[in-house]
């Protein structure tokens, strides 16, 4: 177990800093912004899931995916509008939509993926 | 607002910076697999799409501009927000492509190769936000500028 969280830290980290670093590349903002959505984490993740799981797994795992970018598309609106009409700090706007983000995911889940 | 390489902002990234990415992108990816194999697939999958380096990211690109105007002796925390509002913007339009590579994997893993799934997946990702940011760019430039008064 603890060789494969080693492995999903190591790949996850070095996939979710070469995106990161492709974004940082490219200008202008609204164009490197779209590398702070990469499926960086679900390629980690997903290629040792196919690895280690049958591929319903996978699939229903991808399901998910799918419910909790709708969720980071909610959050990310949130983000968006309130940094231009608030004077607030990125930090402290980007962790408190967190809680949008897992309301979103979680409700979505409960009303429709646990049914 | 065409497209061009800054290299630029790589001499302004700091190792710290680089292994806080490393270290948040790497732990949320072990969280992922711990929570997959704690709580099922269904809930793990959540987290595939949990927006963990977004906080990160919009701090450091708010700090790298507050930086640059500090530099010419200016304060830069609107300029900072409104970089970190833009970077977000385009992060609306990666999370859309991202829910198509979610589509995609579920519709296809059952019956197809895992690098074929997961590379067309992310080719479909990449041209879905390529093209969202492409008609974002044409609805914005085509907008009548309001007079300031």
């Amino acid at each position: 177990m603890w060789a494969d969280l080693g492995l999903r830290f190591v790949l996850g980290g070095v996939i979710v800093s070469l995106f990161s670093l492709l974004g940082d590349l490219f200008q202008p903002k609204s164009f490197s912004g779209l590398f702070s959505a990469a499926p960086s984490v679900a390629l980690a993740t997903l290629g040792l899931t196919f690895l280690t799981h049958d591929r319903n797994y996978t699939s229903l795992e991808g399901r998910s995916m799918l419910v909790g970018a709708i969720a980071l598309f909610v959050y990310t609106q949130l983000v968006t509008r309130l940094l231009m009409r608030r004077p607030c700090h990125s930090l402290t706007v980007a962790c408190w939509a967190l809680l949008l983000w897992f309301g979103t995911a979680f409700g979505i889940w409960f009303w429709v993926l646990q049914r | 607002m065409i497209i061009h390489v800054s290299l630029g902002a790589l001499k302004q990234m700091r190792w710290k910076e680089l292994a806080l990415r490393f270290g948040l992108g790497g732990a949320i990816t072990a969280a992922a697999g711990i929570i997959a194999m704690k709580f099922g697939p269904v809930i793990g999958g959540l987290f595939l799409a949990f927006p963990a380096i977004l906080p990160a990211s919009l701090t450091l690109v708010e700090k790298h501009e507050v930086q640059k105007k500090a530099q010419k002796g200016l304060c830069g925390s609107r300029r900072g927000r409104q970089a970190a509002a833009a970077d977000a913007a385009g992060a609306i339009l990666g999370s859309i492509g991202l829910a198509v590579f979610g589509f995609i994997v579920w519709q296809f893993a059952p019956n197809y190769a895992t690098w074929l799934v997961l590379g067309s997946a992310t080719v479909v990702w990449a041209t879905v936000a390529f093209c969202l940011w492409l008609i974002r760019r044409q609805v914005l430039l085509a907008r009548p500028i309001k007079p300031r008064h």
